[in-house]
């Protein structure tokens, strides 16, 4: 059983347009899966469906054998502490400091302050950031934000993790641990990861899986290695020959 | 120089006009803080859509703020006569002050809450939070800067609103410029008047400032 299913799914806004039609994929657990396309393909709308943040109008969501769709709305929120998510631009509670944002998820659940503190410094530890507990993400690089945004998706134990353009505001330094961290979390926990993201070199460095979208369709989907070694469709080959140019500016260009 | 009487005149006025401002502050948020937070949350991109609550608060809003208060003191005074039992004196300035404190005060909220990063919002959903959580543990959180500097303008306004109030023997420092100043044409009363009053604006200005600043961790200090 996949650990996400998704299918038949669509989703069309008011006016009239289709951000997804008839999106099929499924995930399995221990995977790092790659969504990848052009800006406005629909990739972020797809995420946010796979923890409701967006519901869809057609199509049905499974996560770990529960159809997202049939929940109650309190039902849905207990899903959702199994679903961590992290942001492009972190979305850290800014006034509030690094421990205290990573305790948040514990803290909404009704867990006492010293508990979720002692979670919150196993992560610290985890991210290697023990000392930065007191700080203000306002004193944080953007990848030190990215990995507190990360431990804080953690702090409930999820079996999935979902990455929205996690590394798009990252330069390709930070990216690149941001990635290894990623890649130890799935090794060491088994934690699922879906990674949305329009960097060729993000799927290449650590995904398992692949699926191509394209104005709303996926239109190739598989292994990377048949993807991006036998590819298909000709979204792909143009995203290929995007990823040459990136590669090449984080080679040397820059 | 200046009289005893006077001095102490000025001293009574004063304390009056704090007591009408810190009350009318304190009601003014019991009232407006609710106000708008339902305002931030029915609204239509809020956590919780809903266009006929939003629409009738929304009126409401609009149509307190746009009586000019020294009108609506005149036209409160048989409401407040209900209320205090008299419609004159510090207390029964209070009713009006609070009446039209109150739909600015959630306004102000409104505003404050609505600049919240909706990025902080969505990661607080994606944690399972709900729209409690989020309300006491994010926006207001969040917005905490924002909502400081709205007590800040509330208190100013207010203090400037109970001055008016003693058109109609309302007490405080209002009072006694009008029955002094206007009145009597005394003065030099009505020029330690408008000095205090400017003082006491100056420093109610700055403590705003200042704490708002102090508390602000949004920014590298």
């Amino acid at each position: 059983m996949s650990i996400i299913e998704i299918k038949g799914l669509s989703k069309s806004y008011k006016a009239g347009v289709d951000a997804l039609e008839n999106i099929d994929l499924s995930v399995e657990k221990g995977q790092i899966y790659g969504i990848i396309g052009m800006s406005g393909a629909g990739k972020s709308t797809l995420v946010r469906c796979m923890n409701y943040l967006e519901r869809p109008t057609k199509g049905t969501v499974t996560v770990d054998g529960r159809e997202l769709g049939k929940l109650t709305e309190s039902e849905l929120r207990e899903e959702r502490r199994q679903i961590g998510m992290i942001f492009q631009h972190f979305n850290l509670l800014y006034q509030k400091n690094v421990i205290d944002n990573i305790s948040f998820p514990l803290r909404i659940q009704g867990k006492s302050k010293d508990e979720a503190y002692k979670r919150a410094r196993e992560l610290l530890k985890e991210i290697g950031m023990e000392d930065k507990e007191k700080a203000y993400p306002a004193q944080l690089s953007g990848g030190q934000q990215q990995r507190v945004a990360i431990a804080r998706a953690l702090t409930a134990n999820p079996k999935i993790l979902l990455c929205d353009e996690a590394t798009s505001a990252l330069d390709p330094k930070t990216t690149q641990s941001i990635l290894e961290l990623l890649k130890k979390i799935n090794e060491q926990y088994g934690i699922t990861i879906v990674i949305i993201t329009h960097q060729m070199s993000v799927v290449t460095k650590i995904c398992t899986n692949v699926a191509i979208i394209s104005e709303g369709h996926i239109v190739e989907k598989g292994t990377v290695k048949e993807v991006f070694g036998n590819p298909k469709a000709e979204e792909t080959k143009e995203l290929l020959r995007y990823a040459d140019f990136e590669i090449g500016i984080e080679g040397g260009l820059r | 120089m200046i009289a005893e009487e006077v001095i102490e005149l000025i001293k009574t006025g004063t304390v009056e006009t704090l007591i009408m401002t810190v009350l009318t502050t304190l009601f003014g948020y019991i009232i407006g803080l609710p106000l708008g937070i339902v305002l931030t949350l029915t609204d239509k991109n809020g956590l919780r859509p809903h266009k006929a609550i939003y629409r009738v608060l929304d009126i409401f809003v609009n149509i307190l703020r746009s009586v000019p208060f020294l009108i609506l003191l005149i036209a409160l005074i048989p409401f407040t006569r209900l209320i205090v039992g008299k419609s004159y004196g510090t207390a029964a300035t209070v009713v009006p002050l609070v009446i039209a404190a109150a739909p600015f005060i959630g306004r102000l909220v409104e505003s404050s809450l609505k600049e919240v990063d909706a990025g902080v919002i969505e990661a607080a959903r994606s944690m399972g939070a709900s729209t409690k959580d989020i309300v006491f543990r994010v926006m207001l959180v969040e917005a905490k800067t924002s909502l400081i500097d709205g007590v800040t303008i509330a208190i100013g306004t207010i203090f400037g609103y109970s001055a008016m109030a003693g058109v109609t023997g309302g007490g405080g420092l209002g009072s006694i410029a009008v029955r002094y100043g206007l009145y009597r044409w005394e003065y030099d009363v009505m020029i330690i008047t408008v000095v205090v009053l400017v003082i006491i604006v100056q420093i109610f200005q700055n403590v705003g400032s200042l704490i708002s600043k102090k508390t602000d961790r949004r920014r590298v200090s």
